[in-house]
């Protein structure tokens, strides 16, 4: 394929991911944007209002960048493993593997997609959160940059999940059991500085601790980790996920017989 | 003239070591409506599978159009068009997206695919149904959509695996006109089907596979040629007696006013007619048993050729 087909192949995924998540959006979009404004009345409003300062700011100044990156995580993932998984599972992942695509334009396809939907319930969280509080943007290079990685990150890791799943209940298991605790030992409701050492190390192996410091510093100007450190943990778990789903998709384990 | 496909030597074992395909050879010419037959698991699909890359092959070489999968798959591909025996598109899909997607995995630019999927779907008689999900088509109008998507981006070669396993008999020659149609205007057949009647009517060469090797591959009209014996039922006006005998041909009565009659190779059936009606029985009307096709896959697949 030359470049203008691999683009209009490209695109024709973008776009079909982008009207499956449209058409269910009250599975896809409502439910975040619900639970995050539950999240903000509760630990913002109510349990916030007592706890009082966290990092030098308010206590719902200091979990909005959190919520909203939980937000990006969990819908950009969820997404690929969805829809991935459901094309696995009704077997409409051949209409792809049977045309001329290449592997990569299918893998940066369906990324983007759950990209543009972690991004899509982001600006919705975001506006929501402005009912609770001011919206605080030190960088907006760092704000942006951070948030299109998280969200490239989660969207390969849902990928690969769905690769592997084989049913519907193993593409809940890793949210359930894996993802869910790493949000919120993530550093989203607390600072590091709270943790005793041995604790605040450990947690340093928790990629979602590079995420949501980044993503405070870009709104706050504060973080527990270097930045240069959480940019360079992001992009290494980033390349080893695209590495590992090239490497799926070229030897077509679990979608070849 | 290049051959639109041709397999060398293709083997398939699959991881649980069952030998699906032991080294089979065949060629499909340019143009060709081609029936590949065989009972179920005898590699047809396993095949199919290999040619648009759903399967690994084990060993051998396969070309489309002279183009080795092992060296440029992606070329071979856009000259392949494949309609699956299972329903394997999105149903919560409308069928004019299933169709324009698939246009698009080709890399055709969406006017283009717009256009096509207009065409094809009006062709198939399923346009007024474009924007209903797909879910809710009939069965033949789901295999219907599945042959417009597998034309959208025209391919040269076209592979049917069991197109009208399900459907209803109009729908059937409905769509054997249309896949007539589309030969004639140049674009290779490749066709599996369980409905030898449909291989008889349609195609021209034929390859039988069983247990994963090619036990016959030869054209309709050979293959037919082949036969050594038919059986005849015929329709008697007069009731028969139960030891009716008509002296070379072995005759029974199936019921009072039916017979069944067999004629070996060489010998003429006015024979029949003549002692029957020297007996005062007239025949109304006369059919084979069976499709003589399929009494000749039997006795292929079953060594007794």
């Amino acid at each position: 394929m030359n470049a203008t087909e691999q683009w209009n192949a490209f695109m024709t995924i973008v776009r079909k991911e982008i009207r499956r998540y449209l058409r269910i959006w009250t599975q896809t979009l409502l439910p975040s944007a619900i639970t995050m404004s539950l999240y903000f009345v509760i630990f913002g409003t109510l349990i916030g209002s007592r706890i009082g300062e966290m990092g030098g700011f308010s206590y719902m100044q200091f979990v909005v960048p959190g919520l909203i990156m939980m937000a990006i995580v969990t819908n950009s993932y969820s997404n690929v493993v969805s829809s991935f998984f459901g094309s696995k599972f009704n077997h409409s992942v051949e209409e792809l593997l049977v045309s001329p695509v290449p592997n990569y334009i299918i893998l940066m396809g369906y990324v983007l997609g759950g990209v543009t939907r972690g991004l899509f319930v982001a600006v919705v969280v975001t506006l929501v959160s402005l009912f609770f509080t001011d919206l605080h943007i030190h960088s907006y290079l760092v704000v942006v940059t951070i948030v299109l990685m998280t969200a490239t990150l989660f969207a390969l890791a849902g990928f690969i999940n769905a690769v592997f799943a084989n049913s519907f209940d193993d593409i809940s298991i890793v949210p359930t059991f894996v993802l869910t605790p790493l949000i919120y030992l993530g550093g989203v409701f607390y600072s590091m500085d709270l943790l005793p050492d041995f604790w605040a190390a450990v947690s340093r192996l928790n990629p979602l601790v590079y995420v949501v410091n980044a993503f405070r510093y870009g709104m706050l100007g504060v973080s527990d980790v270097s930045l240069p450190v959480a940019f360079g943990m992001i992009s290494l778990f980033t390349a080893l996920a695209f590495g590992y789903s090239m490497y799926l998709l070229n030897t077509g384990k679990r979608l070849r017989q | 003239m290049i051959p639109a496909l041709r397999i060398e030597n293709l083997r398939k074992v699959y991881a649980d070591g069952f030998e699906a395909l032991k080294g089979i050879s065949l060629e499909v010419q340019q143009g060709d409506f081609f029936a590949l037959l065989g009972p179920n698991g005898a590699g047809k699909s396993t095949t199919i599978g290999i040619i648009c890359s759903l399967v690994a092959k084990t060993a051998g070489r396969v070309s489309v159009f002279d183009v080795d999968i092992d060296e440029d798959f992606p070329a071979a591909k856009k000259y392949i068009g494949i309609v699956p025996q299972e329903f394997n598109f999105n149903q919560f899909e409308k069928g004019y997206d299933v169709v324009v997607n698939q246009a698009g995995y080709y890399g055709l630019p969406p006017a283009l695919a717009r256009e096509r999927a207009e065409k094809y779907l009006k062709a198939l008689g399923i346009w007024d149904k474009r924007n209903v999900q797909s879910r809710m088509l009939s069965g033949g109008m789901k295999r219907r959509l599945m042959i417009a998507r597998a034309l959208v981006h025209e391919p040269k070669l076209l592979i049917l695996d069991e197109p009208t396993a399900g459907v209803d008999i109009e729908m059937r020659r409905s769509m054997w006109e249309f896949l007539q149609e589309i030969n004639a205007e140049g674009t290779t057949i490749i066709l599996t089907t369980h409905y030898l009647e449909e291989a008889e009517a349609l195609c021209r060469n034929i390859a039988i596979i069983n247990e994963g090797g090619i036990v016959e591959n030869t054209t309709i009209r050979d293959l037919l040629r082949q036969l050594h014996r038919e059986v005849f039922i015929l329709d008697c006006a007069e009731q028969v007696s139960e030891d009716t005998v008509i002296d070379g041909f072995p005759t029974r009565r199936l019921d009072p006013h039916t017979l069944e009659v067999e004629v070996e190779k060489g010998q003429h059936i006015n024979q029949v007619f003549a002692a029957l009606d020297r007996g005062g029985i007239h025949i109304t009307s006369m059919r084979n048993r069976a499709n003589r096709l399929e009494e000749m896959f039997v006795n292929l697949v079953e060594g007794k050729a």
